[in-house]
């Protein structure tokens, strides 16, 4: 660990996998936190159910561990409650899009100030490797051994087309871009969704012979570019990376204080 | 000061209840016939700064209910039977987690959308056990506006000192009901803070280590105390644990601090019971038929008496073993299959003289159902 600050020591040794990329997300949340400046009892992390899910219980804030896919239903709760709390939301994709794909696109829609990390590995590891909704047609998985013939979403398409003003995608390899994001995701104003690409070399690369942690790291490399890049230009299949949207529209705690006030000047009158 | 005196209906009530007890928090999702509890707190929750929110389904509302609880809010949910079987999963969520918040389920006929504008009582079990695994909850009845209004109250207060989520079950009639209302002046009922920790910020908070009261202090989100919160078994610092003995102690105590305090949990009227040979027990709007009834049968010189529970979970047995002792004949009045029937036959010394009185049609049950029942188990004739 970079910092010892924001980790709850008496919580490690941590769950994940030799390898696995959620470590590296992990790390990068502690730096940007102690970068950042934030102060850990005005920060709520919220997560659901899966692998993703146990980064709240190692981070030194208030945390949450709440139900499969409801973190963001649990998180509008906290945020419209205590305004003031920063509320990082971070998923794992089955988790985010799957059981909690209702809750993704209305927390998007109403725009309240919460930083959701979707930690996208392709796969359902707590469980043992079954496909998600970002697994993809062609992928392996114990409950797709012939192949997945489901198509997957574009996690950033999906966030912008439900009204997210911050939608960004960085990988587990890109770790000094995946800073910068991670910082300009928590300092927006609004409902902002950074897809973070997290290697599953147990369940995802073993099942799909991606080889190891490195290989797939190298896959990020090789396979993801920014946005803009004269690269995806040329070739179109490769995966952008980068800043989608960026916006400042009114944000929902702020739209609703305009409610009290109006609530409460209509009270004055009448009374 | 004058009264403030309203006609209303029970949704209504059960809203006002809920501001009179300090309500910051609702979230709701649309459903008949609780949907005026949410429209009446839409208008009244922003005027006193509180927080409204229709969120895309229960079960999100309820998970919002939780986060707003352990942030420090009083937090209410309205619903009604596929609304509150949404809920469930996140009702065992408060249980665990031990978040304080209220959910007023308004029954309808079901299963499923069954009949959403008529009345039943057909979620008294769904409350008990509609979560999986072992737990124990509070649930609230009432039969009038005036008693919605008071028991929503008392729900808070049980709520907080128990930390855990308390029911209201009401039923269509009750809640569509419009009834004078008197509400009381602020503090004639009482209502119950939040009990926060007394350990000074910077000292080792445990969020899930009681007082020798038996009583958990909370400190909430955006307070100096740090700390996690989760639905899987955990230790006193609220962190995840396997170990079989922190796994039975903590669901001993989930059980225990609720079970173990029934009888103050216990809340219930009687009428005619004092020389009763007859018993009808009886919640909701259909121990408004049973009071009728028995005013009816009174005035016939029959010894007949009803005992109308208003907690229902847990359930009250010594009150009901005590009165149906007394009696020859027990008759359990409900709208729906004999959901309380069951537990009041388990519960009392002779259950072959336990009668179910009941009507599932969505009509509410008439005196004359009872008197039917009555006759011909006591060999009358109809």
């Amino acid at each position: 660990m970079s910092s010892d600050r924001f980790i709850r020591e008496r919580f490690f040794p941590q769950i994940w996998c030799p390898g696995c990329g959620h470590g590296t997300i992990l790390n990068n949340l502690v730096r940007v936190a102690r970068e950042m400046g934030l102060d850990p009892e005005k920060v709520c992390t919220v997560s659901g159910i899966g692998c993703s899910a146990r980064i709240s219980g190692y981070l030194d804030f208030h945390t949450m561990h709440t139900l499969h896919g409801r973190a963001l239903a649990f998180a509008t709760g906290v945020k419209l409650a205590r305004p003031e709390l920063t509320v990082l939301v971070p998923m794992g994709d089955g988790d985010a899009l799957a059981i909690g794909g209702n809750h993704f696109i209305h927390a998007a829609r109403r725009n309240i100030n919460m930083t959701v990390f979707v930690m996208n590995n392709r796969i359902y590891g707590m469980t043992g490797g079954q496909y998600s909704p970002l697994s993809g047609t062609g992928v392996l998985a114990t409950t797709a051994p012939y192949r997945s013939i489901d198509r997957d979403f574009d996690v950033v398409k999906l966030a912008m087309g439900a009204g997210a003003t911050f939608v960004a995608r960085t990988t587990a390899y890109h770790v000094q871009e995946m800073a910068k994001l991670m910082k300009k995701a928590i300092s927006h104003k609004g409902f902002a969704v950074l897809e973070i690409l997290s290697q599953c070399p147990t369940y995802f690369g073993r099942k799909n012979k991606l080889g190891g942690p490195v290989q797939m790291l190298e896959y990020f490399k090789e396979k993801t570019v920014p946005l803009g890049s004269d690269k995806l230009n040329q070739d179109p299949t490769l995966i952008p990376r980068g800043i989608f949207v960026e916006e400042t529209i009114p944000e929902y705690c702020d739209e609703y204080a305009k409610i009290v006030a109006l609530a409460q000047e209509g009270a004055r009158k009448r009374g | 000061m004058s009264n403030d005196i309203r006609f209303v209906q029970g949704n209504v009530a059960c809203a006002e209840g809920a501001l009179y007890a300090g309500l910051d928090f609702f979230a709701g999702y649309p459903i008949t016939p609780s949907t005026e509890v949410a429209e009446h707190l839409a208008e009244e929750l922003p005027k006193r700064g509180g927080k409204f929110i229709q969120m895309e389904d229960e079960i999100a509302s309820m998970c919002a209910v939780i986060g707003a609880s352990l942030a420090g809010s009083k937090s209410l949910t309205a619903t009604s039977g596929p609304g509150f079987s949404l809920m469930q999963e996140a009702l065992g969520y408060a249980c665990i987690a031990e978040a304080p918040c209220v959910v007023c389920s308004v029954m309808r006929g079901g299963p499923s959308t069954g009949l959403p504008t008529k009345v039943s009582q057909g979620d008294v079990n769904q409350a008990r056990w509609g979560t999986h695994g072992d737990h124990a909850i509070i649930a609230l009845t009432a039969s009038s506006v005036q008693d919605v209004f008071s028991v929503t109250v008392e729900a808070f207060t049980l709520a907080e000192t128990y930390r855990t989520p308390v029911i209201l079950l009401f039923d269509e009639v009750i809640g569509h009901m419009r009834e004078k209302l008197v509400v009381p002046p602020a503090g004639e009922l009482a209502v119950a803070p939040r009990l926060y920790t007394e350990v000074p910020a910077g000292q080792a908070f445990h969020p899930y280590l009681p007082r020798e009261d038996g009583r958990l202090p909370m400190a909430d989100f955006g307070s100096h105390h740090r700390h996690h919160v989760t639905g899987l078994f955990h230790d006193i610092w609220g962190f995840p644990t396997e170990k079989p003995e922190a796994v039975a102690k903590l669901l001993h105590r989930l059980v225990d601090k609720i079970e173990s305090h029934s009888q103050e949990i216990a809340r219930w009227k009687e009428y005619f019971l004092e020389d009763a040979r007859t018993l009808l027990i009886s919640y909701g709007s259909s121990a408004r038929t049973a009071r009728h009834q028995v005013e009816i049968m009174r005035a016939r010189g029959e010894k007949i008496g009803l005992l109308e529970l208003q907690t229902i979970w847990p359930f009250p047995a010594e009150l009901v073993r005590e009165h149906a002792a007394r009696c020859k004949n027990v008759y359990v009045v409900e709208m729906n299959m004999g959901q309380l029937f069951s537990t009041v036959k388990r519960t009392v010394e002779k259950p072959e003289r336990v009668y179910l009185v009941n009507r599932i049609d969505g009509e509410l049950v008439k005196p004359m159902d009872i008197e039917n029942v009555v006759r011909t188990v006591e060999g009358k004739g109809v």
